[in-house]
């Protein structure tokens, strides 16, 4: 069973004075997110990252389609129990002190008081909030506050987790801690559907990625399964200086000594480098490594918003699994 | 229920914290408090003054209470996106909206239990100072009377009505528009009479027509009105008082139903 199947999602949003005017922010957007996985939903601004968000947590309707969450429809509230939501940009009761807005979280999932305590305490723990939690949230910071967000979408131990743009406005201490957490949650086995569209901070905690683009599908799956185009070759030599430095000098190779010995040449995809390395094996230098050097994915993410008018694959079911 | 209790809750501590809401309760206070003055102006009336003027501080703190938080509540909530978080929890949103008004009309009632004891203390401070005991008859009513109880409850009764309405339009409408729109029909509701007998005055058909209409539209604010009657020791039956506040659960329940229609179906962006 999917943790998040999306069925051909869409929304149109009216606007101007006389709605007249039609946005179509999501254009049938099909995607299963399989259970335990951390989802990187990509996108540039204005994709329809945040629009998917609040479809699934349905303060929006979808004009057409549908979505489902641990195999339920998205309204429904046996599901609602077991999901957690950190909004975009995430604001609360600021005359309220942080643990009374968590055991006012609490009370909404009907927990008994000292439930709503411990909860509370945990969650603040967890997030590294301490003594400040007595403080009203009005003289919290940008980051005590996206941490507080992130206590009250954990507060029921929930199974998949949303995090709208958890890392914006974050320092790199901030963005440190937000990607150890969803680590974390991957390794309890949690499945976390996060947005954001700071790639370096979802390469190093996604295990699936879905990028959006106008509103519209343009890639998705596992990271590692991705179409990662080779750049370039990277090739480890050892072996006599001279003989590195003809053969490649040859070639017009740049050759950069890393140790005694030992030689770093950056070869390009064409032609292949078998017969640089067979002419180099000819002269007794010896091969210690020859590395693809792929796009990272940045690179993949950018080639593919650029294609994709053309390679949107909307309307077809994407499986990340 | 429980989800609506909680989240009342929530809406009446963030309301006590609200500066706003301390200083017209101070306002009132004070003008309750500073009543025996104006009595004092009026020999052979002051006890009545007080009455008139404590009960009148109770119905404008109790006005501004529901208009500043009606207008606000739902619409604080969606511009601050704090209801992303709320309605993402296992609450539906007609839960959210009951919760909301529930914490208002606390509110409210909390405003007037204060104003109320204050008003009775004044009352009685004022008795003390003619050196008679408080609840000796002053012509032909005693000077702490229980009977401005029924007074207050009704006030309760008409300021929920109203706040049903400024709720309502905050749902639809910006908060500058529900005020005003709410201002204007408290205003209207207690003119329901003269607006049915506007032919006597206005020669224009369609005016009159519109007014007469329009008076059986709007609650009958002056219905829930009976201080002037409790102040002058005139009986206000149980029976009225369970008549008009069942007529003003019923005006509640026309304003609320509308604001859970709009706000259930609502894109909240």
């Amino acid at each position: 069973m999917s943790a998040v199947r999306l069925r051909e999602l869409s929304k149109t949003f009216h606007t101007g004075l006389w709605r007249t005017r039609v946005h179509r922010a999501l254009d049938a957007v099909s995607l299963d997110v399989p259970r335990g996985a951390v989802l990187g939903y990509l996108g540039p601004n204005g994709a329809g990252k945040t629009t998917t968000l609040r479809l699934l947590m349905q303060l929006v309707h979808p004009t057409s389609g549908g979505a489902e969450i641990l195999g339920r429809p998205v309204g429904d509230m046996g599901v609602r129990r077991r999901i957690g939501f950190l909004p975009e940009a995430v604001r609360f009761h600021d005359t309220c002190t942080a643990e009374e807005f968590l055991e006012y979280v609490g009370g909404l999932f009907g927990y008994p008081a000292a439930e709503r305590r411990r909860r509370a305490a945990r969650g603040l723990d967890r997030v590294g909030i301490g003594a400040e939690r007595r403080r009203r949230l009005r003289t919290y910071s940008r980051g005590m506050l996206q941490r507080v967000g992130i206590a009250q979408a954990l507060l029921n131990d929930p199974e998949v987790v949303f995090l709208d743009e958890p890392m914006t406005g974050l320092d790199p201490l901030g963005r440190r801690a937000v990607r150890d957490l969803v680590l974390a949650l991957r390794k309890e086995g949690r499945t976390v559907f996060f947005s954001s569209h700071i790639l370096h901070d979802a390469e190093a905690v996604c295990s699936h990625v879905a990028i959006l683009n106008r509103g519209r599908l343009a890639a998705a799956g596992r990271v590692g399964d991705l179409d990662l185009r080779v750049r370039s070759w990277e090739l480890v030599a050892a072996g006599p200086g001279e003989s590195v430095r003809e053969v490649c000098g040859a070639a017009g190779r740049r050759v950069t000594r890393i140790a005694d010995g030992r030689y770093a040449l950056e070869l390009p995809v064409e032609p292949a480098p078998e017969s640089l390395a067979a002419e180099l094996a000819r002269r007794g230098v010896r091969i210690v490594s020859l590395h693809p050097r792929r796009e990272t994915l940045e690179d993949y993410f950018l080639r593919r918003v650029a294609e994709a008018p053309a390679a949107a694959v909307a309307g077809d079911e994407a499986e990340c699994a | 229920m429980r989800v609506i209790c909680t989240i009342a809750r929530q809406v009446l501590r963030e309301a006590v914290r609200n500066r706003v809401i301390h200083a017209a309760l101070l306002l009132a206070v004070g003008l309750a408090a500073a009543a025996p003055i104006a009595g004092r102006l009026t020999p052979g009336q002051d006890v009545k003054v007080v009455k008139d003027l404590g009960l009148a501080a109770c119905n404008l703190c109790g006005l501004f209470v529901v208009v500043f938080l009606g207008i606000r509540l739902v619409a604080r909530e969606v511009e601050q996106r704090t209801v992303d978080t709320l309605l993402s929890k296992p609450i539906r949103r007609y839960e959210f909206v009951l919760g909301q008004y529930c914490g208002l009309a606390a509110t409210l009632a909390l405003a007037l239990t204060v104003m109320t004891i204050a008003l009775y203390v004044v009352l009685g401070a004022a008795a003390w100072w003619r050196g008679i005991p408080a609840f000796a008859p002053v012509a032909p009513v005693p000077v702490a009377d229980p009977a401005l109880l029924k007074a207050i409850l009704l006030i309760f009764v008409q300021l929920a009505v109203v706040g049903a309405a400024a709720f309502c339009l905050s749902t639809f409408s910006s908060p500058v528009l529900a005020a005003v729109s709410t201002c204007g029909l408290y205003v209207a509701g207690h003119f329901g009479a003269e607006l049915r007998s506007l032919d006597e005055v206005v020669d224009s058909r369609f005016v009159t027509s519109v007014a007469a209409g329009l008076s059986y539209v709007l609650p009958d604010l002056a219905a829930f009105d009976v201080k002037a009657a409790v102040v002058h020791g005139q009986p206000v039956t149980a029976g009225y008082m369970a008549l008009t506040a069942a007529s003003g659960a019923a005006y509640i329940l026309a304003f609320l139903v509308p604001a859970l229609a709009i706000f259930t179906r609502r894109d909240l962006l």
